[in-house]
């Protein structure tokens, strides 16, 4: 798993790069470059795609949280995952692992509901943005595999998540 | 018998068929016991057989099994005024004297070249009695369960109760960090003692459940890195998977009568159901429906509804229904948070994870009055289930960081922490009597 991560960011960098420059060309002021006419004649521009840099950018926040006992989601987390979703149906062959988690408290197999439904949440607004429903993968793993080990709410805040897990 | 599964990420799972681990792997503590336990005195047992020391220490076992019930307080045996090993030569007025009610003498006998007779007479020391005579036969390898059966026998003549010395307890243990935790499936005494490894695992178990003859063990597994449900016998190592439907497979449950499981599916459209499966012609009966949580079920004793769970009104109640499905009534009323029901022996209450002024507590409801008893005083207990004789409940709670386990008597005073050596200790499942 770990190692899928790790290799995904840096293809997903080439990919991205790669639609936007072929040979020398100018740069505006946004980083976007443009595509320079070759020797086919051909003067349709191909779209150009944002590129983000670090892992503070939309591409790079891959956990989706939740508030106690919620399982819909947040508006902030809404813009995240509709430029997940972008990158997902322009990427048919990348599949998505949706992993959905609760906190500690309470009992194990309802906490596994918790973290079903969290899951499908985000599933939901993926396919309405036009995910198809083939690539995307929902599994609850409950309370069984926390990322904050401890309790209190600055570990359980952590726990009660989604994590998207890319794959090809 | 061994079985490893590999697969190309490195998870890895191991199936035994009861391998036992080197030394005990709990420890028991009392925490809270009765006010007036009964004097009683088990007289170290005589030997008669090769060598000077016996293979085993009977009235050791007798004594500890009793003395954690609660509700006895045996004699030091430094504090007897003799040992007598016959019901003949036991002289009541030194017993009287030592303010004893009840006195056990007995024999361990050789018989065999792996044979043994545990021989024992139990008196009521104020009429001079004999409540009790028997001879237990027992293999070199069933001294343990033989003696835990003795003491069952006593523990049934003084209380009128079935003893709970020779069942089983099942729970799962988690060792090591985040990212390299090692799972466990154990069975073992109910004092912790001859612990055996069921399953290894590098990815969590969960939700262990006893098929009635105590033959079998059902539980959740995520080695395939999602949720499945299988079914261990324990003699031989061997399972099968029965549920690996898409989605969510959880809370397995034996029906009674042992020909079924209930489940909790939530198939291709993510939304959790109860259902039943035949074990032997695997047809699967949907029993729930709609778009709240519906899980943890369980069955009456009678086999002729279906407790479970379900948040259907906000928040996750308790609610029962016909086992073949149809109408559910909402069983809990007290609190914002009921789950995870179990049926007492006798079907009258169930034990639930409960909200109580946000700590999460076993509690025991009247199944049909809704009056509510908080039992325990933790922040996080989980897991309630009742040994057979509807006596006591174990549990899972905390310790600090640590996962333990507690165990407390259904009217609420005598409380007992189980704790692990090292790691968690969770889920723990109380056998049925054992079927012979």
């Amino acid at each position: 798993m770990k190692l899928i991560r790790q290799i995904l960011f840096p293809v997903l960098m080439i990919v991205l790069a790669g639609c936007t420059s072929e040979s020398t060309g100018t740069r505006d002021a946004s980083g976007v470059g443009s595509v320079p006419i070759g020797g086919s004649g051909d003067d349709v521009y191909r779209a150009g795609s944002p590129m983000d840099e670090g892992a503070g950018g939309i591409m790079g926040t891959r956990i989706i949280y939740f508030g106690f006992d919620k399982t819909d989601i947040e508006s902030d987390y809404r813009d995240i995952l509709a430029g997940h979703a972008r990158f997902l149906a322009a990427n048919p062959d990348v599949d998505v692992r949706l992993e959905g988690h609760a906190d500690e408290r309470g009992s194990r197999e309802y906490n596994i509901g918790l973290g079903e439904r969290r899951a499908q949440s985000v599933r939901e607004i993926l396919l309405l943005r036009g995910v198809s429903s083939g690539s995307m993968n929902a599994i609850s793993f409950g309370e069984e595999r926390p990322a904050a080990m401890g309790s209190g709410e600055e570990a359980w805040a952590q726990n009660r998540r989604v994590e998207l897990i890319f794959s090809e | 018998m061994l079985i490893v599964v590999r697969n190309f990420l490195s998870i890895f799972i191991l199936l035994f068929a009861l391998a036992p681990i080197a030394r005990a792997e709990l420890r028991i503590e009392i925490t809270q016991g009765v006010d007036k336990p009964v004097p009683i005195a088990i007289v170290p047992f005589g030997w008669e057989g090769r060598g000077d020391t016996p293979p085993f220490d009977v009235a050791a076992l007798i004594s500890a099994d009793l003395a954690r019930s609660g509700r006895f307080a045996p004699l030091d045996p430094d504090d007897m005024l003799e040992r007598p090993t016959l019901g003949r030569d036991v002289d009541f007025q030194d017993w009287r004297l030592l303010g004893i009610e009840v006195v056990i003498v007995g024999r361990l006998i050789e018989t065999g070249r792996d044979d043994y007779t545990i021989q024992f007479q139990m008196f009521n020391v104020y009429r001079g009695e004999q409540l009790l005579g028997y001879r237990q036969p027992a293999s070199k390898t069933q001294l343990r369960g033989g003696s835990h059966l003795v003491a069952d026998m006593i523990y049934e003549e003084l209380t009128g109760i079935r003893g709970i010395f020779a069942t089983r307890i099942a729970y799962i243990t988690a060792t090591g960090g985040p990212g390299a935790q090692i799972f466990r499936l154990i069975v073992a005494d109910p004092d912790g003692e001859n612990a055996r490894i069921l399953v290894e695992s590098t990815e969590p178990i969960m939700s262990p459940a006893w098929s009635p003859d105590s033959r079998k063990l059902a539980y959740v597994s995520f080695e395939k890195q999602r949720s499945e449900i299988y079914i261990q016998t324990l003699r031989s190592g061997a399972r099968r998977r029965v549920s690996s439907r898409a989605g969510v497979n959880g809370a397995p449950v034996w029906s009674p009568d042992g020909r079924s499981l209930a489940l909790t599916l939530s198939k291709t459209d993510g939304n959790l159901d109860i259902y039943t499966l035949n074990l032997s012609n695997q047809v699967l009966k949907r029993l729930t429906h709609g778009p709240s949580i519906e899980t943890e079920p369980t069955w009456s004793p009678d086999g002729r509804w279906i407790f479970f769970t379900s948040d259907r009104a906000g928040g996750p109640q308790v609610y029962r229904m016909s086992a073949n499905g149809g109408t559910a009534k909402r069983v809990t009323f007290e609190g914002a948070y009921n789950a995870r029901p179990r049926l007492a022996p006798d079907g009258q209450k169930i034990a639930v994870v409960h909200n109580d002024r946000g700590n999460y507590r076993i509690a025991l409801v009247d199944v049909d009055r809704g009056y509510t008893q908080v039992l325990t005083k933790g922040h996080l207990d989980e897991s309630p289930s009742y040994a057979p004789n509807g006596e006591t409940l174990i549990y899972a709670t905390r310790r600090g960081l640590q996962g333990v386990l507690g165990t407390v008597s259904t009217d609420g005073r005598i409380h007992r922490i189980i704790s692990s050596l090292e790691g968690d200790v969770r889920e723990p499942v109380w056998s049925p009597f054992r079927v012979n």
